[in-house]
């Protein structure tokens, strides 16, 4: 049963994950959840304008799992948002999404969740086709209130010489989790899969991404950086298939965590299972504090220790915003990460 | 302006001053000399107040305020420049970020108002260009992928911008080649003034011939055993450290 399908049952009466699901062991929404909250009323569409504000060409909103724009959104060459809004209180609601990038196409897909309200579960469940020779940038912030519960799955097709980019932002909740599968076909098909996460409090983030390489001469690049405070958690899990036959696969994972306060957790899982022959598989995972030389230089120069800090950090999670392609939706990621960062570090 | 009495510090409980004395009066250079272990990198860190450095006795003062009571960029905003053997690579932060940063942060220290960005931008170029350096150098994250020489260059680049009243410079002549320490010699130089001190800690003669001391002195287990002139710098390099015996 592909991860959507099982996302999507929870819904219907199949029990919520817990840490007996290898996938949830460390995002145990059943301990959270004991059971699923009444459905969600219908909410007013927000007043707020969103953290991609005048940079879609369109809108697609679910407000409280209820849409107002097509259920299956097809690509051409623009930028087009999908916000998946709650305002709800200790209730539980459920959002689907198609998304299908014309053949040839160049799309943006800006993606938020934002929550208002508190206890809310949301579940959103997301299918994307990039057709051949399409190109689809997918940028996903998630901001939510710390006592939500939040899960977003989806389950990415791409065919061959498409491209798939992906950022995804995410500042935690009581829980949020971040799930992409990947069905990579290789044949001149390439993908990213990069992500930030900044949690404080005691908030909890969870980027999960399953790779699966089913062609010849597929490349991957993933890159997720994070940092955690206070005594926040975050979970980062990466997998990587290659299937047998995938020969030449070129696939690189990384991810990197900051740990800013000594009671803040990071636990991360990279996987690589391999099956096929003559491939370039790599993954690397780190996990620690900040320089304390770096600190020293440059306190020594005259940066007052609190504003050091700052510094470096924000210049540690840079890099992954800089790696989004378009412009306006880059610079708005990254005013959105320096954000959320300023607020964890003031 | 500088005014080093009886200093003793230790490293994780290990002593490695052990009354350290020395005056530095504005407008000089004085060069430190000594063996390997005898204590030099531990008394500029000891200066700018490195954590880990502990002072168990005597006294540093800057122009007769505590230095040993301030915080590193306490120290740093009142004219303490240290100059790092093995400058930091800092991804992620460009230069030009890194010295505005520090520039400000230090202006604020001081209660002056920050530097407007046309002004810094100015002088930046200017000095950049004195140190014959590649403006594009400073827009690219500091140090990330430099040489030896230009990482070098880049300290020589943030003192003329930042304005110390008092430089240490710690085996700046480390690595370095001939070409390379003619350069950071000259932008040395090209900072002295009645002003400014400056303490040379050096391991060797040689970058002494390129950034003349008034005065020499010779480290040795922790304290300092002898004072002279720049003669005394050529005499170690003749005779080594032996006569000042083993470091501690």
């Amino acid at each position: 049963m592909s991860a959507i399908t099982k996302a999507s049952a929870w819904m219907t009466g199949a029990p919520l994950p817990n840490r007996r699901d290898e996938s949830f062991r460390w995002t145990d929404i059943g301990r959270v959840l004991k059971a699923l909250p009444p459905p969600s009323p219908p909410a007013y569409a927000p007043g707020w304008p969103g953290p991609f504000e005048g940079l879609a060409d369109r809108e697609a909103r679910f407000v409280n799992g209820i849409e107002t724009g097509p259920e299956l959104l097809v690509l051409g060459d623009e930028r087009v948002a999908a916000r998946f809004i709650s305002d709800a209180v200790s209730t539980a609601h459920f959002s689907r999404l198609k998304v299908q990038v014309q053949p040839g196409a160049y799309a943006v897909l800006l993606e938020s969740y934002e929550g208002r309200g508190e206890g809310y579960f949301a579940n959103v469940v997301l299918e994307i086709e990039v057709c051949a020779g399409a190109h689809l940038e997918r940028i996903v912030v998630l901001d939510e209130p710390d006592t939500a519960v939040s899960v977003s799955t989806a389950e990415v097709h791409l065919h061959e010489r498409a491209q798939f980019s992906q950022f995804v932002a995410a500042s935690g909740a009581k829980l949020q989790r971040h799930e992409t599968h990947l069905i990579h076909p290789g044949h001149g098909a390439s993908a990213r899969l990069d992500g930030v996460y900044v949690v404080g409090g005691a908030r909890h983030a969870d980027i999960t991404t399953v790779l699966t390489h089913t062609g010849v001469g597929g490349e991957t690049s993933e890159l997720v950086k994070g940092v955690a405070a206070d005594t926040a958690r975050a979970v980062f899990q990466g997998k990587i298939v290659v299937a047998h036959g995938a020969d030449k696969t070129d696939a690189r994972m990384r991810h990197d965590a900051l740990l800013l306060s000594d009671r803040a957790e990071v636990d991360a899982k990279p996987e690589l299972e391999i099956y096929a022959d003559d491939v370039a598989c790599a993954h690397g995972n780190t996990v620690g504090a900040l320089d304390e030389e770096a600190l020293f230089y440059a306190a020594q120069r005259g940066v007052p220790p609190a504003e050091a800090r700052a510094l470096l950090t924000k210049a540690f999670l840079a890099e992954v915003a800089d790696r989004i392609e378009d412009a306006g939706p880059r610079e708005a990621a990254r005013v959105w990460v320096e954000r959320r960062l300023e607020a964890l570090t003031s | 302006m500088l005014k080093v009495e009886n200093l003793h510090a230790s490293v994780d409980g290990k002593p490695i001053l052990k009354g350290l004395t020395l005056e530095v009066p504005a407008g000089e250079v004085h060069a430190i000399m000594g063996p390997n272990g005898a204590g030099k990198s531990t008394l500029s860190y000891v200066l700018t107040g490195r954590e880990g450095y502990e002072v168990t006795e005597g006294s540093a003062t800057l122009d007769g305020e505590d230095l040993l009571a301030l915080s590193p960029d306490a120290r740093a905003a009142r004219g303490m420049f240290l100059s790092f053997q093995y400058p930091l690579e800092i991804p992620g932060v460009p230069a030009l970020t890194f010295v505005r940063t520090a520039m400000n942060a230090q202006r604020k220290a001081r209660g002056e108002p920050e530097v407007p960005a046309p002004e810094f931008l100015k002088r930046a170029r200017e000095t950049a260009a004195a140190l014959k350096m590649d403006f594009d150098m400073l827009r690219r994250g500091l140090n990330v992928g430099f040489s030896g020489g230009e990482k070098k260059r880049m300290e020589i680049f943030q003192m003329a911008m930042l304005e110390p009243r008092f430089l240490i410079l710690d085996e700046t002549d480390s690595g370095l080649d001939i070409d390379a320490l003619r350069i950071v010699s000259e932008g040395v130089n090209a900072l002295r003034s009645p002003e400014r001190s400056m303490l040379v800690i050096t391991h060797y003669q040689r970058l002494l011939d390129y950034i003349r001391p008034d005065k020499v002195h010779v480290l040795a287990a922790g304290r300092i055993v002898a004072t002279g002139g720049p003669e005394l710098a050529l005499e170690l390099e003749r005779s080594g450290y032996d006569r000042y015996g083993e470091a501690a």
